[in-house]
């Protein structure tokens, strides 16, 4: 009878790895660790190893249960509660529950637990312990470079946190400095105002005349504010040196403005007092690009990421997109605008709609709504944002790109102030590690989606094929365990799911050379989890000669 | 999975360019999101279905009906006699049939119908046989047939016409005792027919009867609008409608599937019972609307006698119940109050063919039944197990994580299931190519554990020029067409759908032979089938299913709609069949069903809510389709709609572990919930709950093998055992497996205790658990804490379990049993045991199965062989014997059947009076003898 196994049979010579060339022969019933080989004596009565009883030797593997904690039993499927020990030559010994003893499913990988289940099992713990010394073998490797370049990402971090402080500083001082810039634009403003008021109500046909007054006042103070620009030492002239902080004035397109080259579009001159810089502007305005306003937003500083960004960040792109003139807001003196736009003008400006966009500082995008008869300027930091509006008569004469920067700038001090501030106080780690991340966004395209995980800040999600982003979560906190806290980050609040919770997004950090997002899934619906290799959860590898494999 | 049609609406929405309509679609979507019950407007009362409103218009008392006796034909097998309506002087058939085990047949139809009317084919599962209608007497009032012994007669009254069938001196049941039959010939359309055919009629029925009134047309009798959809009804009114008293009667069951207790309640003053097959979302409880499936059976039951009345019909069907205290003249004591229910069927075409059940008991009306529409299927045994189900599990790699999920918890189970996602575009007998490109691989690795896969495949076929199903179904013409004669389309989960016609056998052939492993790609032995959607489901369709006058052949969809979802679970099962050389058992499971439908697979409960009660409305809906002998059923473990809060969960586990039918289910937009996703002490509960199911498959197959057999239930209310005690007759929160396990699931939230009724006074019960024995015939109360599933064992009974539980059945195919052994306050019990390889049909065809029988009396135990022809060879044996209610015996002894003697050594527990006998070691398929010594 297949039940009766004699517990002779179950004494089984365990001959390991013969193959191997080693032998490891030791007698004691089966499924029984070598740990607990003492209590098995076949001499005498066996004890239950939770001393509740005490049964004669034949009755261990008898298949039948005798002891509660189903220690008579280590070999068979009798007690609901027992455990079988694999010994798994070449690989990791384990136990299986007892249940899968004879179930006809190879659990153990030298097939031990099927001795009696016509399940015919390979002993695939050889190939078991080669593959995972390969593995190991390798996450050493990886372990080892991640965590070199972990030492860096340590080393750049400290110096980013001393430029930031330092920036931080200098903004303080600069608040003063945009404060006063503010109230020069101002007056401009006022002065612009003015005439065109007074243009508008004394007669129309002077209005053309006008126009060009205003483009010429216009012209002056533009060109005043660049040469306030340009003069970074503030001694009331722009020299060589100051210039080439514009490479973009560069004459021959070969990227670099040389010394020669600056001091050709200075006329010759060393330096330039503002008087004669009027003269040299024309030759300048068609390239000069202000450093409050460059007319190509470089979004955030991600230079090398800006393929990613383009095609990712649909939204922000179509704006940036278009031609950055023609999103501006359109001076009432520009011809052709007016033209293309007779239609709404019929009546009023209801219905005239026009963006503008310009960045101030890399972590700012200020959007300009010009809208109905009023504009309304929208200063955007990141997802804070601060809404101007301006009238259009104001607008109309005094609107022009860099100031508006300037006011949005102005306006958006405090914030840019504060980013960096929340910046730097951000935990990027025990050694600011993770501080790279800051400001990165990465991606993985899946069939379906495109993912999205900007450290720090969100997660998103979006169809490949066309449609709008999906929020997974936006930075929540570290929340690995206690003991490795920042092996997880947690993204929450991202959108509502029907019938369900708000989406987050869980995102496990391995260890890895490259930075990269590795895998996405929904392991439970609206929770979302992401695995990241970046090197700054390398930890420092142990002496690679200490393998796992002692056992055998 | 009814709901979502919102979904799809959208996601065709969605697929347009213009963004602003997506958006608002998802507006409306979340809106809508917010309505959570079922929107009743979307479902017609009986009042919007016109025929169910002119029949219930019907007034009783006032029956216009009068047999014409010179018309009656007396045969061996039938009588036939003709029944003249007197107000339009159209004429009906009546037939009336003996048949054998005590059944009454009764049928009518037009006796000279303009067009043949519909008769259901396909239900019955042969011819009923008949015994011999004698005439006992005839005068001019009637005449009176015996129905054989007992002093059974069947009296028909002339005028007004009028059945009764008495025993001795009393009515068991009387048809048209109230005048309600009603019966709309078919008539030419006045408006459009044309003249010659018209006259033609008219001056055939002129021959016949010269004073005839002739009948208005009203309203909706030739078209009927029901929201948007009208129902052009060509053939005119052909409604039917009969009513049936029940002296004596105060409690009648049956005619699922409502969600409603299982006494059914009378429906004056609100809407009858309806039967109609519909895909109803979120359905509410404790009403008489539709829903998936329908089987016309109604069962009456009192003290005295259980009765059935099978209405065979398959067209939208209204049932009215009525009760009152009835004058009792038919006795010859002095009249006296007693109770009546009546009871009234409303169907929109085909014939009245009825099967009246005489019972007595209720085991004769369930053999009855079974012997006109078959029994339940016998599963395989792995079906039986424990189901893990959501809609749905995304890849490959979510199949093998949850598999892998259940070995790391401990948690067996047999089958994961895979619904319409898995389809590449919902093109079922397909496999996503992104999440399902290896499905042979993701078979095997189930079959490497030694478990199954279902996969969903619905009736509603993707229209798609490029697929192949579509295809084949279209050239061969198979689709039911619509009113026009094109293929009829619809909506469904793929978007434009076409319907295969499966009340043609050779559709249904085709279907089958898709199963076969070559046409079924990526299919394997492992593979199981779940057919949902087949009320059939139709998204834009009036009431969310099919027009009532699209065609199937000759047919109308009116005629067969309720049928349908049977022909899509035959046609399927028969494909498991064949694919196997017809070796193999099947396991279908369908949501839309019909009389008959127990002899091709499961059925479930639809789309549920994890709500409590929802938990607690599972058992009576179950209860009920047992008795109309499905017993293959379960609800949704966890709630389909919706999300379980941990202890909902834990408790719909500890019931559904309890029901026939063991299944998990989620909707899609549901967090993840399976078993261990509650916490370890949660996992721990739901583990304990699943493995007490499987240490009782032993018994659950041997109460399916029974109810295959003999078409007895297996999940059963108390009456059915204790017809005799009028307490049980209203019970619903309790139940039993066979005779011999009493369930009362826990089913209220935060419950500290329940009160278990235990029937059968002089009887003893024992707590499964603990052992603790209880008189029979109290209510006990029951202190429950979360890991309580109040079941207990009936004293006098022998129940063999598993006790070494494994990953799935199939694992402990040759494990030992364990006998339970629970003493009758006499001393003695009883009990079976069934075996056979679990999965073929080679337990019917070569008779190898083991039966056993146990009887403990007179201090032996003994097991022998029920079916002495039977041969099958178990590896099995008994590893342990159980007596509950013992004294300590001073010895026992073991015989074998070769004579050896062994002495075995035994433990006696004096705190619980168990007897626990070590190791018989008996091989489970021998006979042996256990001798106790007091």
């Amino acid at each position: 009878m297949q039940h009766n196994v004699n517990w002779l049979q179950a004494l089984l010579v365990l001959s390991l790895s013969v193959t191997l060339g080693w032998t490891v022969e030791v007698q004691r019933p089966r499924g029984v660790p070598l740990t607990k080989r003492q209590f098995y004596d076949e001499a005498k009565p066996f004890t239950c190893l939770d001393g509740s009883r005490t049964i004669p030797f034949d009755r261990v593997n008898d298949d039948y249960c005798d002891c509660k904690d189903g220690s008579d039993e280590p070999g068979t499927a009798a007690c609901p509660n027992g455990s079988f020990h694999c010994t798994n030559a070449g690989y990791r010994p384990t136990f299986i529950p007892s249940s899968r003893i004879n179930d006809g499913i190879c659990d153990c990988c030298d097939g031990t637990d099927e001795y009696n289940s016509g399940a015919s099992c390979q002993n695939t713990c050889k190939e078991l312990g080669r593959k995972e010394r390969e593995a190991l073998q390798k996450l050493a490797e990886i372990t080892k470079e991640g965590f070199l370049l972990k030492q860096q990402l340590i080393e750049e971090a400290k110096k980013g946190q001393q430029e930031k402080q330092s920036r931080l500083s200098e903004l303080q001082d600069s608040r003063k400095g945009h404060e006063d810039k503010v109230e020069a634009l101002r007056t401009v403003k006022e002065t612009a105002e003015q005439p065109e008021k007074e243009a508008k109500e004394r007669h129309l046909k002077a209005w053309e005349e006008h126009k060009a007054a205003l483009r010429l006042e216009k012209e002056k103070a533009k060109m005043a504010e660049v040469f306030l620009e340009l003069d970074d030492n503030a001694d009331g002239f722009v020299d060589v040196s100051e210039l080439q902080t514009h490479q973009e004035l560069d004459p021959d397109g070969d990227g670099t403005l040389t010394d020669t080259e600056a001091q050709g579009l200075l006329g010759g001159a060393h330096k330039v007092d503002s008087t004669e810089f009027m003269n040299m502007w024309s030759n300048m305005k068609e390239k000069y690009v202000s450093e409050v306003c460059p007319p190509t937003p470089s979004s955030y500083d991600s230079s090398h990421d800006e393929q990613k960004d383009s095609t990712s960040d649909k939204d922000q792109e179509r704006d940036l997109d278009k031609d950055p003139d023609s999103v501006y807001p359109e001076d009432d003196l520009d011809e052709d605008a007016a033209g293309e736009d007779d239609e709404d003008d019929d009546d009023d400006d209801d219905h005239q709609v026009s963006l503008l966009f310009c960045i101030a500082t890399p972590f700012i995008q200020p959007h300009h709504i010009f809208l109905s008869q009023q504009y309304i300027c929208v200063c955007v930091y990141q997802r804070q944002y601060k809404i101007f509006m301006y009238t259009l008569s104001t607008v109309s004469s005094v609107c022009e790109r860099e100031r508006w920067c300037l006011l949005c700038n102005a306006a958006l001090l405090p914030f840019s102030f504060r980013a960096l501030e929340k910046e730097i106080s951000f935990d990027f780690g025990p050694s600011s590690e993770f501080a790279y991340l800051y400001s990165q966004c990465y991606e993985l395209t899946t069939n379906e989606y495109i993912y999205r995980l900007c450290p720090f800040n969100r997660v998103s999600q979006k169809p490949k094929y066309g449609g709008s982003e999906t929020s997974l979560g936006s930075w929540g906190s570290w929340s690995g365990p206690e003991d490795n806290k920042y092996s997880v980050m947690k993204y929450e609040h991202g959108m509502g799911c029907w019938q369900g919770p708000n989406r987050s997004t869980t995102v496990k950090l391995t260890c890895g050379k490259e930075t990269a997002v590795v895998s996405t899934s929904e392991p439970s619906r609206c929770e979302y989890l992401m695995e990241f290799t970046t090197p700054a959860v390398c930890l420092e590898p142990p002496n690679i000669d200490t393998q796992v494999h002692d056992e055998f | 999975m009814g709901f979502i049609r919102i979904l799809i609406e959208l996601s065709l929405i969605c697929m347009n360019p213009p963004r602003m309509s997506c958006l608002l679609a998802v507006w409306l979507a979340v809106v809508l999101s917010g309505i959570q019950a079922v929107d009743r407007s979307n479902f017609k009362t009986c009042i919007q279905s016109s025929f169910c409103k002119r029949m219930r218009d019907v007034v009783p008392g006032h029956s216009p009906y009068r047999a014409l006796l010179e018309t009656l034909e007396l045969s061996n097998t039938r009588l036939t006699l003709q029944l003249i309506n007197d107000n339009n002087k159209v004429r009906l058939l009546l037939e009336l049939y003996r048949l054998q085990g005590n059944m009454t047949r009764l049928k009518i139809n037009e006796l000279k119908p303009l067009r043949p009317r519909f008769e259901v084919p396909d239900v019955l599962i042969a011819d009923p046989p008949t015994e011999p209608l004698s005439l006992v007497s005839q005068d001019e009032g009637g005449v009176v047939l015996s129905l054989g012994a007992d002093a059974r007669h069947l009296v028909v009254s002339a005028r007004p016409f009028r059945l009764d069938i008495v025993e001795g001196p009393h009515v068991l049941l009387s048809v048209n005792s109230r005048g309600l039959l009603a019966f709309e010939h078919q008539r030419p359309r006045k408006d459009t027919s044309s003249e010659n055919d018209s006259e033609e009629v008219e001056a055939e029925e002129d021959a016949e009867d010269q004073n005839y009134e002739k009948e208005e047309d009203q309203a909706d009798m030739w078209e009927e609008t029901f929201k948007s959809h009208t129902d052009s009804k060509p053939n005119g009114p052909t409604a039917i409608s009969m009513d049936f008293s029940l002296p004596g009667v105060e409690h009648v069951y049956g005619i699922p599937e409502h969600a409603e207790n299982l006494r059914l309640k009378t429906t004056d003053g609100h809407d009858p019972y309806r039967l109609y097959n519909l895909d109803v979302f979120q359905y509410e409880l404790y009403n008489p609307m539709a829903l998936y499936g329908s089987v016309p059976v109604l069962l009456s039951h009192s003290t005295q006698r259980t009765m059935g009345i099978f209405w065979l019909n398959a067209a939208e069907t209204w049932v009215d119940i009525s009760s009152k205290a009835a004058e009792n003249t038919d006795s010859v004591q002095a009249p006296s109050k007693v109770a009546q229910t009546d009871v009234r069927w409303i169907s929109e075409s085909g014939i009245i063919d009825v099967f009246i059940m005489l019972g007595p008991k209720p085991t004769d009306v369930f053999a009855q039944y079974a012997s006109l529409t078959g029994t339940q299927s016998f599963p395989p045994l792995f079906a039986l197990g424990y189901h893990q189900c959501r809609w749905n599990y995304k890849d490959q790699e979510d199949v093998r994580s949850v598999d892998q999920g259940f070995d790391d918890h401990d948690i067996p189970y047999d089958f994961i299931w895979l619904d319409i996602e898995h389809a590449d575009g919902k093109r079922y007998f397909t496999w996503d190519p992104a999440h399902f490109s290896q499905p042979r691989e993701m078979l095997q690795g189930l079959v490497d554990k030694r478990r199954k896969m279902v996969a969903i495949v619905d009736p509603h076929i993707k229209v798609d020029s490029g697929y192949r199903v579509h295809k084949e179904i279209r050239s061969k013409n198979l689709y039911v067409k619509n009113k026009d004669g094109g293929d009829y389309e619809g909506w469904c989960w793929p978007g434009t759908s076409g319907y295969p016609d499966f009340t043609n056998p050779e559709m249904r052939s085709w279907w089958a032979s898709m199963f076969a492993y070559d046409q079924y790609e990526g299919s394997m032995e492992n593979l199981y089938i779940w057919n949902d959607m087949n009320e059939p489901s139709v998204f834009n369709g009036p009431e969310v299913t099919m027009h009532k006058d699209a065609l199937h052949g000759s047919w109308e969809h009116r005629d067969i709609h309720n049928l349908y979802g049977l022909y899509v679970q035959m046609a399927t099962a028969d494909g498991l069949i064949q694919r196997s050389g017809g070796v193999e058992r099947p396991f279908v499971l369908a949501r839309a069903f019909f009389a008959g439908s127990q002899r091709y697979g499961a059925v479930w409960t639809g789309d549920n809510a994890a709500e409590w009660s929802h938990l607690k409305i599972s058992i009576p809906m179950c209860l009920s389709l047992g008795l109309v002998g499905i017993s293959f059923c379960g609800a949704d473990v966890g709630g389909f709609f919706k999300s379980p809060s941990s202890e909902l969960l834990v408790r719909w586990y500890q019931t559904g572990a309890y029901q026939p039918f063991f299944r998990a289910h989620a909707h899609l937009d549901t967090p993840r919930r399976e078993p261990w996703l509650f916490g370890p002490e949660n996992t721990a509960l739901i583990r304990e709950a699943v493995r007490q199911r499987y240490a009782l498959l032993p018994y659950w197959y041997l109460l399916f093998y029974k109810a295959h057999g003999t078409g007895q239930p297996v999940m059963r209310p108390l009456w059915v055992e204790y017809p005799e005690d009028v307490t049980t007759f209203t019970i619903d929160d309790e139940y039993l497996l066979g005779r011999d396990l009493l369930v009362h699931p826990v089913t209220d939230e935060g419950s500290k205790e329940v009160t278990v009724y235990l029937p059968g006074t002089g009887g003893v019960w024992y707590d499964a658990f603990t052992f603790q024995r209880h008189e029979g015939g109290q209510n006990l109360y029951v202190p429950v804490t979360m890991s309580s599933i109040p079941v207990f064992q009936r004293g006098g009974s022998i129940i063999p379990r598993k006790n070494r539980i494994r990953r799935s059945s199939s694992c402990m195919e040759k494990d030992p049993y364990t006998l339970y052994v629970a003493l009758s306050p006499q001393g003695t019990a009883e009990g079976e045991l069934y075996i056979d390889d679990g999965h073929t049909f080679n337990y019917e065809q070569k008779k190898q199965f083991v039966h056993r029988r146990f009887i403990f009396a007179d201090s032996t135990l003994s097991s022998s062989n029920i079916s002495p022809d039977s041969q099958f060879s178990t590896a099995s044996w008994v590893e342990r014997v159980l007596i509950l209610g013992a004294h300590k015996p001073s010895s026992v002894t073991l015989k074998t059947s070769g004579g050896s003697v062994a002495s075995l050594e035994f433990d006696f527990d004096e705190a619980t009076s168990v007897l626990t006998v070590h190791k018989p070691g008996v091989n489970a398929g021998a006979d042996w003898t256990l001798l106790f010594q007091w």
